[in-house]
């Protein structure tokens, strides 16, 4: 059995007296993927934010590493309006060298032309590697990523994964994955948390994520396409 | 000390043009007003009075915006709205034009002094928070993830407003110390491709700009705080020429 990294006890947190997320409690292991699921306004994205003491919460958390590098959704990263920062500029912001951000290009497939390039002004594809870049330099041993690939297409999003997947599997990185998206639930995940507000269903998502449980979060009219392969 | 304040302000001002603040200042500028009168009443230095007036904007900006939750922007209207109408129902007639447009010809050793620490003080304070203050811009989420206390930065980040507004209104007075704040951001940005060399050649433009506005003053016997703004614009004007286009 891998170490415990992450202990979720009584996770209670509010907003101007709404309860958002209610008694949560859970474990992560080393090295295991979790998805978050959930219908929008669960509290996903305020779980991560509370995980990272980044709002107010009651309950515990207890980390036993505090290497953990965060990605909120790609929307909310602001990409215009901003000063005219360099793509190099931006990663020297985590106090890396340039032989590390040089290994970390290479490793995501991006030209090391990039790095004199403004911040604002990449394409969405290399935009995505860029980010999950910048969110690996360091040597994170968790990862907490916030539905990196809403606003992408299909491609796109298929080209994040299998990144994420390749990095999990060559770093035995723990990762925590927000997301909409079903498919990578039965491609990646080891353990998925059901929510909305409270703990739905936690476990492995080939025992847990059954059709009536799947109805039982998003509501009716969900469909089910269990994927054989992994 | 015109280039010491000007690049400094130069040089903040890029980080403020980042935070979509520039223009803040000078709003900020005009509350420095009842300080400065309340100074040239009493007597005592017009930069002192400026920056208790901008801190206690600051404090009550900062307040009504967690009270209110009003925009920024429309409470800091009130706020100076209010400083300079009682700054008008004060201040002396004879003291008017110095107060607006600033004046350095009348300065003692003492306080070209204490505005060439205070500019170099500021400096330091903006270097070591502007990477933090940029990656927040970007996301606040991901800065504080990445060690940075946003609420310490952000409580730097308007002490050396306040000090640099404080300083700006001496060479230019309350009325124009957006423009030496602004103006040399916006020409390098339009020169620069990427941060290190869009804050320092603010800063340095900041300088130069002062520092030709205060010989042309010297020279053609007229007030330096409109020609300082006047040499801000020009170089702006000319890097209008040069505009890179954000590869």
């Amino acid at each position: 059995m891998s170490e415990t990294v992450l202990k979720v006890q009584n996770l209670n947190v509010s907003f101007n007296g709404e309860k958002v997320i209610a008694d949560l409690s859970f474990e992560v292991r080393k090295g295991e993927v979790l998805v978050i699921l959930g219908p929008n306004g669960a509290g996903k994205t305020t779980l991560l934010r509370a995980l990272l003491g980044l709002v107010p919460y009651r309950g515990k958390v207890s980390w036993a590493t505090r290497h953990v590098s965060y990605l909120p959704p790609q929307e909310l990263l602001q990409r215009k309006d901003l000063p005219p920062l360099s793509i190099e500029e931006f990663f020297k912001f985590k106090k890396v060298s340039r032989a590390q951000i040089l290994k970390i290009f290479e490793l995501v497939g991006l030209p090391q032309s990039l790095l004199g390039r403004r911040y604002g002004a990449l394409s969405t594809g290399q935009f995505q590697r860029m980010i999950i870049a910048w969110a690996l330099v360091d040597e994170p041993t968790i990862l907490l990523f916030d539905e990196p690939t809403s606003g992408i297409d299909i491609g796109g999003q298929e080209t994040l994964y299998s990144l994420l997947h390749r990095f999990w599997k060559e770093r035995n990185l723990t990762i925590l994955l927000v997301t909409h998206d079903l498919n990578i639930v039965w491609e990646h995940a080891e353990n998925v948390l059901c929510m909305n507000k409270e703990k739905l269903c936690y476990g492995n998502p080939r025992k847990v994520l059954t059709p009536e449980e799947l109805e039982r979060i998003y509501g009716a009219g969900i469909k089910y396409y269990e994927h054989s392969h992994r | 000390m015109s280039a010491f304040v000007g690049a400094v302000a130069g040089y903040l001002g890029s980080l403020m043009l980042s935070k979509r603040m520039a223009l803040v200042g000078g709003p900020l500028g005009h509350l420095t007003l009842p300080g400065i009168t309340l100074a040239l009443i009493s007597g005592f230095d017009v930069s002192l009075g400026a920056f208790l007036f901008v801190a206690l904007g600051i404090l009550f900006i900062w307040l009504l915006e967690m009270r209110t939750k009003l925009p920024m922007e429309a409470i800091t209207a009130i706020i100076f709205a209010s400083g300079v109408a009682a700054a008008f129902l004060f201040l002396p007639e004879e003291k008017t034009v110095p107060a607006l447009i600033g004046d350095v010809s009348q300065v003692s050793v003492e306080a070209v002094a204490a505005a060439v620490i205070l500019s170099l003080l500021v400096f330091l304070a903006t270097k070591k928070i502007f990477s933090g203050m940029v990656l927040a811009s970007i996301s606040e989420d991901l800065a504080i993830v990445s060690g940075t206390d946003t609420r310490k930065l952000n409580f730097i980040y308007l002490a050396c407003i306040a000090v640099v507004v404080s300083l700006g209104v001496r060479i230019v007075g309350g009325l124009m110390t957006a423009a030496v704040v602004a103006i040399p951001a916006c020409t390098s940005r339009n020169l620069s491709r990427n941060l290190f060399q869009y804050s320092y050649i603010a800063m340095v433009l900041g300088g130069i700009g002062c520092v030709l506005g205060v010989v042309s003053a010297a020279l053609t016997g007229t007030a330096s705080g409109p020609l300082i703004v006047i040499v801000d614009t020009l170089l702006f004007v000319v890097s209008l020429t040069s505009k890179r286009t954000g590869t």
